[in-house]
């Protein structure tokens, strides 16, 4: 069958499939702009923090009439305080182990700044940023990292300090993505960096498989794996602390934290959102890129309907309307195949050529998304996928009118209405 | 004439049902998408004060040192203690007031209610006039208490609610950090959207349930929370913040005319001016001076999420009419019979171009109102949502009107081309054809 007959009987109804050609082309350049949206969502929520995070949660109270001073003996009293909770949970039945800890990767709270190769840089032309963690021996056990190199904390090296002193770690456990940018040749063991363009070496002493930053904004994300960890008590007149849970032991070990604490000590603060399953924070993380993705999902599933429908619909008028020609066409012998491929054919032509419009209208769509939403550039893979589903699309809707084309029997040609 | 041609459309639409149902749901998909987008944007791009907002201004100027300086660049968006306490100790505008946020530990008097953390505002006296802050009891502060700085609190109605059942508190006494407060007022409805006049502690965030005097909660070393940023070497430590180079206090200021305006510009210009030629501040002066519009779209407060979803709503709604537009040139063609026998009759074109009109403005009002209930539906599912602004997505009566005009004038405009083609038909060749 030669094309020609065919664009000369589309030239009859421009109209028809200008519209067409115009609802693929948008539909095309709108769904493959929204896939790639929900795939860099998705891809953002399934990252692993570097943790083993279940049976994991984190404590966050204030104690009231604590010390506020910055003096020696308030920072005393502080840690004090800090131990004897640390001690308190640690005896708890339910718990395997605890660390203090600033914050966990996905909590909105973060320490950042950036570590140098050498002493006084400035902050802003450090090496590499960083997230800091802080946190005592059992840190890496607590929160399941995966040691690769080097050699843990121990009781011995763990020091505390106030919460506002500037002072830094002698040592510290950073994260391989970290150590490859600092020491590319994956020696950074052992080695000296300066933290926060201070003057004071800081050595190198174990590295970690990956440990994710807190902050999941896109400020943060030129530097999601690069963590530091010190092994510091921060003292200050509030504390956290991440907890592990023995095997499914999460809840009751989760319940049995505020009386314990209470009983410790009743002069704090613990009120509702003290006590956060690590569940609960990874969801309250994401909730906004996981609503995003579902909505985008349904957006698209709902515009390839709609799509369809209006496929369905003008194909069916024209079937209507050529119900006579049809019937000519078999009278002169035209098999029902024969007249089930034109339609099928004439919406593979129309699809066509709203695809390649579409194509063109979904890179400018993903520049001025990259202009003004911070996106990236969206690689062709999702113009071809967008491209395949609106080429079945149109098939599948074009294939109902276009059997009751095929059925259109011979003797039509004959009637006079 | 009018009812002549509604009922011929509602035989026309009744004719098809299945094309009509589809006409009218992508119509009612396409608003409803939009509408619930746009209500959200509509309520996160509000105007926080109506009436006042116009006359509010947050000045900006840059003490900071040499560090990364370029000309030109944005000074910091708060101030320092000194430059805070020396713009509103001038009084150059008609209110002014110095202001930041915190937490503080509340400890309530009756022993079945636990202690808990309330976001506090640590302002002065002015904050209360200047905003147009409501009272439910008593009143607000004086700067006579701002100066001695006494111990009283104004607090929300919640957190009356929550202590004093809502009776009138006035005179009672709440312990905030181990200091007994004497309650001076208690706030009526205020919730201004966005949070403007701090945009660091959340832009729709919770409101605040105590007013504390700032010098007083400075006195008293309450926790400061939001934004500090310092530069050289000055240590953030908060104890010390008043002499520290650190900017963390926001200063708002009255400014009635357009005059005063340019003259408060001038003002802050004159003091960088003099700041710099006696050493303090080391950069050429740069002065910013913001309406609370202008500082809202400065800080783009609406979330980008909000406005990517608003765009594809409206790429959504450009399918749904185009596709309405297929279907109805599908359907008016359709008809042709029918049309040519009433061209023949002596219909002119112009009555059936209206009356095909008159049709798909049905359409666009069947698919408004579906689109309407929709869009309370989207508005519910957002507001399930647990971000800060859920709560805020609810219609108004202006966003329910322009729901309806945008639905029929939309319906019209797609029915204009298949409505002209079908009118269009020669009534002889129809007729013929039968």
């Amino acid at each position: 069958m030669t094309l020609h007959p065919m664009i000369a009987a589309l030239r009859k109804h421009k109209a028809g499939v200008v519209l067409i050609a115009m609802q693929i082309a948008l539909t095309l350049a709108i769904v493959c702009n929204a896939i790639f949206i929900i795939y860099a969502r998705v891809e953002n929520v399934r990252r692993p923090t570097g943790m083993d995070e279940s049976n994991l949660f984190m404590v966050t109270q204030q104690w009231v009439g604590a010390p506020s001073g910055d003096d020696a003996a308030s920072i005393q009293k502080l840690d004090a305080m800090q131990r004897e909770d640390l001690n308190t949970l640690r005896s708890l039945s339910d718990v395997e182990s605890v660390t203090p800890v600033d914050t966990l990767p996905l909590f909105p709270s973060s320490w950042n700044g950036s570590v140098a190769l050498k002493p006084g840089t400035d902050l802003r032309s450090g090496t590499a940023r960083s997230t800091y963690y802080f946190g005592d021996e059992q840190l890496l056990k607590t929160l399941g990292l995966h040691l690769i190199a080097g050699r843990n904390f121990t009781a011995a090296d763990i020091t505390n300090k106030g919460f506002r002193d500037p002072a830094e770690a002698s040592m510290v456990i950073i994260t391989k993505a970290l150590a490859d940018k600092l020491y590319p040749q994956g020696d950074a063991v052992g080695k000296v960096i300066y933290l926060d363009g201070g003057n004071k070496p800081t050595t190198i002493i174990g590295e970690v498989e990956r440990l994710q930053v807190p902050s999941v904004d896109s400020w943060a994300s030129s530097f999601v794996w690069n963590s530091t960890i010190e092994p510091m008590r921060l003292n200050a007149n509030f504390s956290r602390y991440a907890i592990r849970a023995k095997p499914g032991r999460l809840d009751a070990a989760m319940r049995a934290v505020p009386p314990a604490l209470y009983a410790a000590n009743p002069m704090r603060v613990l009120d509702d959102d003290s006590i956060k399953s690590f569940k609960d924070i990874r969801a309250e993380a994401y909730r906004a890129d996981i609503g995003m993705a579902v909505l985008m999902g349904v957006v698209c599933v709902i515009l390839l309907a709609v799509t369809a429908a209006g496929i369905v619909g003008l194909t069916s008028f024209w079937v209507g309307q050529r119900h006579r020609q049809i019937g000519v066409r078999r009278a002169l012998g035209a098999r029902k195949v024969d007249i089930l491929h034109y339609f099928q054919l004439e919406n593979l032509l129309i699809a066509g050529t709203g695809a390649v419009i579409g194509i063109a209208l979904a890179i400018g769509l993903n520049m001025v998304l990259m202009e003004n939403f911070a996106m990236d550039r969206m690689p062709v893979v999702y113009v071809l996928c967008g491209l395949v589903i609106v080429m079945v699309l149109g098939q599948v809707a074009v294939f109902v009118p276009a059997r009751r084309a095929s059925n259109v029997p011979p003797v039509v040609a004959t009637r006079t209405v | 004439m009018l009812v002549y041609y509604l009922d011929l459309a509602f035989r026309g639409l009744k004719r098809n049902r299945v094309l009509t149902a589809l006409m009218v749901l992508a119509v009612a998909m396409g608003i409803g998408a939009c509408m619930t987008t746009f209500t959200v944007l509509h309520v996160l791009s509000g105007d926080p004060l109506p009436g006042r907002s116009g006359s509010l201004y947050y000045p900006q100027i840059d003490p900071r040192d040499m560090e990364s300086y370029t000309s030109g660049v944005e000074p910091p968006e708060q101030v320092t203690w000194l430059d805070g306490l020396y713009l509103l100790h001038a009084r150059r505008g008609s209110h002014q007031a110095l202001m930041t946020g915190g937490m503080v530990p509340l400890q309530p008097a009756q022993s079945s209610i636990d202690p808990f953390h309330a976001n506090a505002r640590y302002t002065t006296a002015d904050f209360f006039p200047m905003f147009g802050v409501p009272f439910q009891y008593g009143s607000a502060w004086s700067q006579a208490e701002d100066d001695s700085k006494a111990r009283v609190v104004v607090i929300s109605s919640a957190l009356n609610d929550k202590l004093f059942g809502g009776k009138n508190s006035v005179g009672k006494t709440i312990r905030l950090q181990q200091t007994d407060f004497r309650i001076i007022g208690v706030l009526g409805d205020w919730r201004p959207n966005p949070h403007f006049y701090d945009l660091y502690m959340g832009a729709y965030a919770d409101y605040e349930d105590v007013y504390v005097p700032l010098f007083t909660a400075r006195d008293l070393s309450m926790d400061h929370d939001g934004t500090t940023d310092c530069w050289g070497n000055g240590a953030s430590d908060p104890q010390h913040l008043e002499q520290s180079s650190c900017t963390w206090l926001q200063f708002w200021v009255q400014l009635d005319n357009p005059a005063s305006v340019t003259a408060y510009k001038a003002f802050l210009q004159h003091y960088s001016e003099d700041q710099h030629a006696a050493g303090r501040f080391v950069r050429p002066p740069n002065v910013r001076l913001r309406n609370v519009t202008q500082w809202l779209d400065f800080k783009q407060v609406v979330p980008s999420d909000t406005r990517l979803q608003a765009w594809l709503s409206v790429g959504f709604l450009i399918v749904c009419l185009i596709n309405t537009v297929g279907l109805m040139l599908a359907k008016f063609m359709r008809r042709a019979g029918e049309l040519g026998v009433r061209r023949a009759l002596g219909a002119s074109r112009r009555a059936l171009f209206g009356q095909l009109l008159l049709e798909s403005g049905v359409i666009g009002l069947a698919g408004g109102v579906l689109g309407l209930l929709l869009s309370l539906l989207g508005l519910w599912l957002i507001r399930q949502q647990p971000s800060d602004y859920a709560k805020l997505a609810h219609m108004d009566s202006l966003m329910l009107l322009a729901t309806f005009a945008l639905s029929v004038v939309a319906s019209m405009l797609a029915g204009l081309l298949p409505a002209w083609r079908a009118c269009r038909i020669a009534p002889a060749l129809q007729l013929k054809a039968q």
